[in-house]
């Protein structure tokens, strides 16, 4: 066996989705290569090559992989993909962007979204919203699979002494354009990483509400999410949404302010080690998920939970 | 301009699916089924070019079971001028359906293709980016923003780093996501003239598609269910629990 990695990554550093794909890929077994594609990524080749677990890494530079543009990158993975018996991707917009395409290309069907390596061959994927778990088994010649990525621990950023070849670039499909991304800074931690994540919905009521939150997670390191109630409502940006159609997380704590707790939701954060949830509602369903729940106004509990936290 | 709209038939978002004892599946039988909601949000916006007067038709395509004509048909009400129904299984593969409906393209030629960016059934995520492929036509996935600017669009993206903002030229195959719009109820009258509009049936042999499953689905299974938790009586205990006995703090 031999798997393809599709790396995301800033040019600069791979980031931590790649991380965990790898480990999916090392489950899988055989040699993992990953490839960086992107423009002026030197140093996100490097850093490819130091991951544990890691054999070879291709580097394909040209100024048509600068933005992730999937109509470029599905031609460079499809014409590398003969090699491979899998071709693996994060299950993040960027993986999701772009693999289906590169399946579309070889005629193979493509698995979403795994969850368990149960075999070369088979693997397991949620389906309706987490609400049931599919174990698929795929006869494609080449298996093209898009990971979850809070399913599999990442591997570790140092250890592996991979050799770094440049590929050549397959030009650029001159189909959609970049013009620019609007990116939100923050010094905390990134949603899908982080160990603790604190998340507002409808019952905030206002964005500016959100910063009592953002005040907890700077005291506990933490990321702050969203139900996509409160991002519908405009109060935070949708990379803040967490649910079947945002981001899949699974901290170690997760505490949920003010959410009732849709199964949409919950898709997004019912396999966090330890949920906490604050509702003034005692029916809310987010309670029958939840290890600790505190029914109280979430205008009470969270300004004295900021102060009993030092 | 004629712009083609992909609309699945899915269990209803508001049900609480129930996985069959045989592990073969989920129970479909006399369950409430309804349109994909990321696919309501792109017939919504066919619809709105169409007032705009960016569109001239707006086509409702829906692959599936007899049953799909009645999504056909609520695509019809909400505004859509036509349907196509093609029958298939309702397991057929996104690779599958990708096809279809780049046979369909071929018929009718549209110069835009919409389709939600999911469908909360088995949540694959494929379609549109293996249309966008086959076709060999850009493809603007996630779409929370869609202009139509002469021969191109204007594209806003969500991912996970925040919004994207690309352009294309037409034809081009579009994936819509939650805050594109808020779809429309269509009103007694329109449901009404919606049952004269036409739909055509096309089948897999007239399309020369094959749609022959690829994937084995050994089971299906419930999620293992989470201890039941416990309700703290103020925020002192919750601190208390989190630093003591969940240790996470």
């Amino acid at each position: 066996m031999s798997i393809l990695v599709i790396a995301e990554h800033n040019h600069n550093e791979i980031q931590a989705p790649t991380l965990h794909t790898i480990t999916a890929g090392v489950q899988i077994g055989g040699d993992v290569t990953v490839l960086v594609a992107g423009h002026n990524a030197d140093k996100a080749a490097d850093a490819a090559a130091k991951i544990a677990g890691v054999k070879a890494v291709f580097h394909a530079d040209a100024p048509e992989y600068a933005n992730g543009v999937a109509e470029n990158l599905v031609p460079l993975i499809a014409n590398l993909a003969g090699d491979y018996t899998h071709i693996l991707a994060p299950a993040t917009t960027y993986g999701k962007n772009i693999l289906p395409g590169v399946a579309a290309k070889l005629d193979v069907a493509q698995i979403s979204d795994i969850i368990r390596v149960d075999s070369p061959d088979t693997f397991q994927r949620p389906i309706y919203a987490g609400n049931a778990l599919a174990t698929v088994q795929s006869g494609e010649a080449v298996k093209v699979i898009t990971i979850r990525t809070t399913a599999f621990e990442p591997a570790a950023e140092s250890g592996g002494s991979a050799s770094v070849s440049k590929i050549d670039a397959t030009g650029d499909a001159k189909k959609s354009n970049f013009v620019k991304s609007e990116l939100s800074s923050s010094d905390r931690p990134e949603l899908t990483s982080a160990k603790i994540v604190v998340s507002g919905g409808r019952g905030m009521q206002d964005g500016a509400n959100f910063a009592m939150l953002e005040k907890i997670a700077d005291k506990l390191n933490a990321a702050v999410g969203a139900s996509r109630a409160a991002v519908d409502a405009g109060f935070v940006p949708n990379e803040y949404q967490v649910g079947q159609t945002g981001k899949v997380v699974a901290p170690d704590l997760y505490i949920a302010v003010g959410i009732s707790g849709a199964i949409q939701h919950l898709a997004g954060m019912k396999d966090s080690k330890v949920i906490v949830a604050i509702n003034k509602d005692e029916e809310a369903p987010i309670f029958q998920v939840a290890d600790y729940g505190l029914v109280a106004d979430l205008f009470d509990a969270i300004p004295e939970l900021d102060g009993k936290l030092g | 301009m004629k712009i083609l709209v992909a609309v699945k038939r899915v269990i209803d978002y508001n049900v609480k699916v129930r996985v069959k004892p045989d592990q073969s599946g989920v129970e479909l039988a006399n369950v409430k089924m309804a349109m994909n909601p990321f696919d309501e949000i792109a017939v919504e916006q066919a619809i709105r070019f169409k007032e705009s007067g960016a569109a001239d038709e707006v086509i409702a395509l829906s692959i599936g079971a007899p049953q799909a004509q009645e999504t056909i048909r609520t695509a019809l009400a909400m505004g859509a001028d036509r349907g196509i129904h093609v029958e298939a299984s309702h397991d057929t593969e996104p690779l599958a359906i990708a096809k279809i409906i780049k046979a369909v393209v071929e018929k009718e030629s549209p110069g835009l293709i919409l389709m939600g960016k999911q469908a909360i059934d088995d949540d694959s995520n494929q379609t549109g980016q293996m249309l966008a492929t086959l076709l060999d036509y850009p493809q603007a996935t996630f779409a929370s923003g869609v202009e139509i600017a002469g021969d191109k669009l204007n594209i806003i993206r969500e991912v996970d780093s925040g919004l994207e903002h690309i352009t294309c030229p037409m034809p081009a195959v579009v994936t819509v996501d939650l805050r594109l719009n808020e779809p429309r109820y269509a009103s007694l009258p329109n449901i009404m003239k919606a049952k004269k509009k036409p739909i055509d049936a096309l089948s897999l042999d007239e399309l020369g598609v094959d749609a022959g499953q690829r994937l084995k689905t050994l089971k299906v299974e419930e999620p293992p269910a989470r201890e039941a938790g416990i309700i703290v009586d103020s925020v002192d205990t919750l601190v208390d629990k989190l630093k003591n006995e969940a240790k996470v703090i």
